[in-house]
């Protein structure tokens, strides 16, 4: 079988951006959703280097990472005084930016991208903090479509001790700008359980794949797998090493 | 739920002055800030791009020529609504007038001379209260041209649209760029009801003009808290 490198058309959340190329759309945006504790991240290391045996070519790309202001959003939550609304631009800059510079490029050069939470977090933060839904959905608009979200699901009560663990109860995971209380356990609760409602009912819309992230790491990592390969075969996007493909030379 | 589209609640007053360039808005609006300063009302004035929190991260990105349609359209807004919940909301709450030097009118201009969607921008800036007045001062881009050349040591990179490659040369491109961003402020004109003064006139005529339509935007209007009248310090970022 031989690879698919047909033209495709970037897909987009809401309204593209009129001067980013709609076409060339060769690679796979896939993304890993779920709330502090519920082991994104590890999944999210393991299956690009599952990936990359295979020899997909992969890059990851996670929040709060972009060049351009990445180190601003961290400095301004220092200050502890952002304003929802700027809390909610700010990400979407950083958004903007990483998808310009290295998630649109990959996708356009065959890559795999594997997204360390997307849009939907963002969504659902600016929901907790009061945002009106329908401008969080405008203003992210702008997002390439992923192809595949898997969603790992933790209830908040399962949550609390990871986090405790991680010693990650800090002032923003707790929603403490959001007048929760000023306890912190009590705000982190609250503040988490609204991010889980939001999670909960953009999975049923956006169709996520939901995974159970109680279970043990390694049955979490197999889930993933299973639906990535069966999600890579079902759109003939084969990695140039797979069994059975020829070599380039004619 | 468009605030520009529908009269704001409250009890202040904010004026807004529109126009690219070298259009002399920045004149025109200093000059109606002493207007309405001598007759003790209360004034604040806030100009576009001046958050500090966004300042560093625009200029950083200037510098480093990094900044696309997108994040440039994306960090004005952030600094716009950082400018809104600290200079604009509070004081208009109190009653008092607020004196913008840009608006959103801009990013809706500028954003999408650059490239970004049309009704993307409008929505983003979803969240800004609607100017009880709204000037623009309207001029034709040789004029601008002039002001800004013969005024200022050079014309700015971005400014001039030299991130579009419209041209090798800055002027032309100032040109070029500036004169697709008039054309766009002639539909927001006519979409959001702006106030068109002929910035080509005398600076004396289009203050009269200004001094006028301001009287009677402010007819009727009172200062909430006569005790604050008079103040003349914007308040601090």
């Amino acid at each position: 079988m031989t690879q698919n490198f047909s033209s495709q058309r970037f897909r987009y959340m809401g309204h593209p951006m009129p001067y980013l190329p709609a076409d060339g759309c060769t690679g796979k945006l896939i993304v890993i959703e779920g709330t502090d504790g519920c082991g994104r991240s590890t999944q999210a290391i393991m299956l690009k280097e599952w990936l990359e045996v295979q020899g997909y070519a992969v890059i990851d790309t996670g929040w709060t990472r972009s060049k351009l202001v990445g180190q601003a959003i961290t400095d301004a939550k220092e200050g502890h005084s952002l304003h929802r609304l700027t809390y909610c631009l700010m990400y979407a800059v950083d958004l903007a930016d990483r998808l310009e510079y290295q998630v649109i490029p990959a996708l356009r050069s065959g890559f795999i991208v594997l997204a360390d939470r997307y849009v939907y977090t963002a969504i659902a933060r600016g929901i907790a903090r009061g945002a009106d839904k329908q401008w969080l959905r405008d203003l992210f608009g702008f997002a390439v479509q992923p192809e595949l979200v898997f969603y790992l699901q933790l209830g908040v009560n399962d949550l609390v001790p990871r986090v405790l663990q991680a010693c990650k109860m800090n002032y923003w995971e707790s929603g403490l700008d959001m007048n929760y209380g000023d306890d912190l356990y009590d705000s982190f609760v609250a503040y988490q359980s609204e991010l889980i409602t939001q999670l909960n009912i953009m999975a049923e819309e956006y169709n996520f794949h939901c995974v159970d992230a109680k279970q043990d790491p390694k049955a979490i990592q197999r889930q993933l797998r299973k639906a990535v390969t069966a999600y890579l075969s079902n759109v003939n996007y084969l990695a140039p090493t797979a069994p059975g493909q020829q070599s380039g030379l004619v | 739920m468009d605030a520009l589209m529908n009269p704001h609640p409250y009890p202040g007053k904010l004026i807004v002055a529109e126009g690219i360039d070298g259009s002399g808005k920045t004149t025109q609006l200093q000059l109606a800030t002493r207007y309405l300063q001598a007759r003790g009302l209360p004034v604040f004035t806030t100009e576009w791009n001046s958050a500090e929190l966004v300042k560093t991260i625009t200029k950083k990105g200037k510098k480093k020529r990094s900044l696309t349609p997108m994040t440039f359209s994306l960090l004005h807004a952030t600094d716009f609504a950082q400018r809104m919940v600290q200079n604009i909301l509070p004081p208009l709450k109190a009653g008092m007038i607020v004196l913008a030097d840009r608006y959103a009118y801009t990013a809706f201009a500028r954003d999408v001379v650059r490239g970004c969607q049309r009704d993307w921008v409008r929505r983003v800036y979803q969240f800004a209260p609607r100017p009880d007045r709204a000037f623009y001062f309207n001029v034709p881009i040789d004029v601008s041209v002039d002001r800004l050349v013969s005024g200022r040591a050079k014309l700015k990179d971005y400014e001039a649209g030299m991130d579009l490659d419209l041209s090798g040369d800055i002027v032309e491109s100032f040109g070029i760029f500036q004169s697709r961003i008039l054309d766009e402020y002639q539909k927001i004109v006519r979409e959001y009801e702006l106030t068109e003064i002929d910035a080509t006139q005398s600076i004396g005529d289009q203050q009269h003009t200004v001094r006028q339509l301001l009287d009677q935007t402010l007819a009727g209007y009172t200062p909430l808290h006569k005790e604050i009248a008079n103040c003349r310090m914007p308040i601090a970022d």
